[in-house]
C-alpha cells in the first residue's frame, strides 16, 4: 500500500506540480524548439520519454555497482553523459535498421536529445533522491510524460498563436515565452495538491 | 584589434543569451536573485574559457565524426573540477547550495558547444581564450540584468538589499517560475527593438547538434 501511495505521488508530482519543463526549467530549448506543430511535438515528446526512461535503466546500475563501490560517485556527471550519448547513438543505428518507420518519426530528433539537459536532470534527480532502480526508472517515466504532456498542449497554443494579430515588436520568440508564461502560470494551480 | 572584436562580439554582437537565444534553460531557472545569476555567468564562463581552449588546442586530434561526444567528456571534465572548487572554497559554498542541479548540468551547456564547434574548433588558442571571455561576460551581463530585474519586481530587493518601495508590494510572480519566462520574452522583444533586429526563432539554427542532424538542415522547418 506504502510503495502505490508513493508511486502516485511521484506521478502528480512529476506531471502536474513540479513538471519539468514548466517549473524545472529542464528541457526548453525542445520545448520552445520543437513545438511548433502537434505532430513534431508529439514526436519530440515520445522520443524524449523512451530516451528517459532508458537513461535510468543504464545509469542506475552503473552508479550503484561501479561509481559508489570505487568511491566515486563524483564522476556521475561524466559517466552517465556518456551512456547517455552511446547509448543514443546506439537506438538510432538500430531504429534505423530495424525500425524504419519509427525511425523516420523519431529518428531526426535523437540526436537532439543527447544534449538535452531534461534527460541528464532526470538522471542526477534520481540519484540525488537515492531512489531505488524500480521508482527511478518510474520517475524517468512520469518526468517523460509531463514533458510529453506539456509539449501537446504548448504546441496546440501556438498553432493558435501563429494565427492571431500579435504586436508588431513581440512577434515570434517573445511571444512564445508569453504564452509559456501563461501556461505555466495555471501550472501554480496545482501547487496545493502535494499537502 | 581583433581581439577586442572578438571580445566585444560576445558581449554585444552575437550575446548568447539576448541575440543567440542560447542556454535558456539555465537563463530562466537560476535567475530569482541578481547574486545567483551573477554566480551562474562566472561559473560557466569559467567551463567556458577552459573548454574552448582546450578543444582549441586538441582540434586536430578530433576525428570529425565523433567531435561531440569528445566534446561533452571534455566540458564535464571542466564541470566536475568547477563544481569541485565551488564545494572545496567556503565564501563559495553558497553559490553551490543555489546554483543546485544546474551545476552539474553546465556540462549540456549549449553555448559552450557552439563555440566549441563554431568557434573555437576552427581557430588558435590564444584567440578561442578570448571568444571564451567574450561570450562568458555576454551570458553573465545578461543573467545578471534578468535576475536584476526579476529580484528588485519580484522580491523587492536587490543583490539582497531592501529597496524602500513604499506603498508599493513586490510582484511575487516574478520570482515565479512564469515570471521568468515573462521577463526573458520581455526583455528578447526590447533587444530586438533597440537593434531593429527581429528576434531569431528558437531552436534549430542556434542548436549544437545542427550539424549532426542533417535532416533538419534540410527540411528547415521543424
Amino acid at each position: 500500500m506504502e510503495i502505490a501511495q508513493k508511486l502516485l505521488f511521484i506521478l502528480v508530482a512529476e506531471v502536474f506540480i513540479e513538471n519539468f519543463v514548466l517549473t524545472k526549467f529542464l528541457g526548453i530549448c525542445p520545448f520552445l524548439g520543437v513545438s511548433k506543430k502537434i505532430s513534431s511535438s508529439l514526436s519530440m515528446g515520445l522520443a524524449v520519454m523512451a530516451v528517459m526512461v532508458c537513461a535510468a535503466i543504464f545509469t542506475y546500475p552503473v552508479y550503484t555497482f561501479v561509481l559508489v563501490p570505487l568511491n566515486i560517485a563524483y564522476m556521475n556527471t561524466i559517466m552517465f553523459i556518456l551512456i547517455i550519448a552511446l547509448f543514443v547513438q546506439i537506438m538510432e543505428m538500430a531504429l534505423k535498421k530495424y525500425f524504419s518507420p519509427l525511425y523516420k518519426a523519431l529518428g531526426v530528433y535523437l540526436p537532439l536529445i543527447t544534449t538535452n539537459c531534461a534527460i541528464l536532470g532526470v538522471t542526477l534527480l534520481n540519484v540525488n533522491n537515492e531512489y531505488g532502480f524500480l521508482l527511478s526508472v518510474f520517475n524517468s517515466f512520469c518526468a517523460g510524460l509531463g514533458f510529453l504532456m506539456v509539449m501537446l498542449i504548448f504546441s496546440g497554443i501556438r498553432e493558435r498563436v501563429e494565427r492571431s494579430d500579435v504586436p508588431e515588436s513581440l512577434k515570434g520568440t517573445p511571444i512564445t515565452l508569453i504564452a509559456a508564461a501563461i501556461v505555466s502560470l495555471s501550472f501554480i494551480g496545482f501547487g496545493g495538491m502535494a499537502g | 584589434m581583433s581581439c577586442l572584436k572578438t571580445f566585444l562580439n560576445g558581449i554585444i554582437k552575437e550575446n548568447p543569451v539576448l541575440v543567440m537565444l542560447l542556454g535558456t534553460c539555465p537563463t530562466l531557472a537560476v535567475t530569482t536573485t541578481a547574486a545567483n545569476g551573477l554566480g551562474m555567468g562566472i561559473t560557466t564562463m569559467f567551463a567556458l574559457v577552459f573548454s574552448n581552449v582546450a578543444i582549441s588546442l586538441l582540434k586536430g586530434l578530433i576525428p570529425r565524426q565523433v567531435r561531440l561526444p569528445c566534446y561533452i567528456v571534455i566540458v564535464a571534465g571542466f564541470v566536475t573540477f568547477l563544481s569541485f572548487m565551488l564545494q572545496i572554497i567556503p565564501w563559495l559554498y553558497w553559490l553551490y547550495e543555489s546554483l543546485g542541479l544546474f551545476l552539474p548540468l553546465i556540462a549540456v551547456n549549449c553555448i559552450i558547444f557552439e563555440r566549441a564547434e563554431a568557434f573555437a574548433s576552427k581557430n588558435n588558442p590564444f584567440i578561442s581564450l578570448i571568444d571564451g571571455l567574450g561570450m562568458g561576460a555576454g551570458f553573465t551581463l545578461a543573467l545578471f540584468v534578468m535576475g536584476s530585474a526579476r529580484e528588485i519586481l519580484g522580491s523587492g530587493s536587490w543583490m539582497g538589499l531592501k529597496i524602500p518601495m513604499g506603498e508599493i508590494s513586490p510582484m511575487m510572480i516574478f520570482g515565479l517560475p512564469a515570471g521568468g519566462f515573462f521577463m526573458y520574452g520581455i526583455i528578447i522583444a526590447f533587444v530586438g527593438k533597440i537593434t531593429k533586429k527581429p528576434p531569431r526563432a528558437i531552436g534549430c539554427e542556434g542548436c549544437p547538434s545542427r550539424g549532426v542532424c542533417k535532416d533538419f538542415a534540410k527540411g528547415g522547418d521543424n
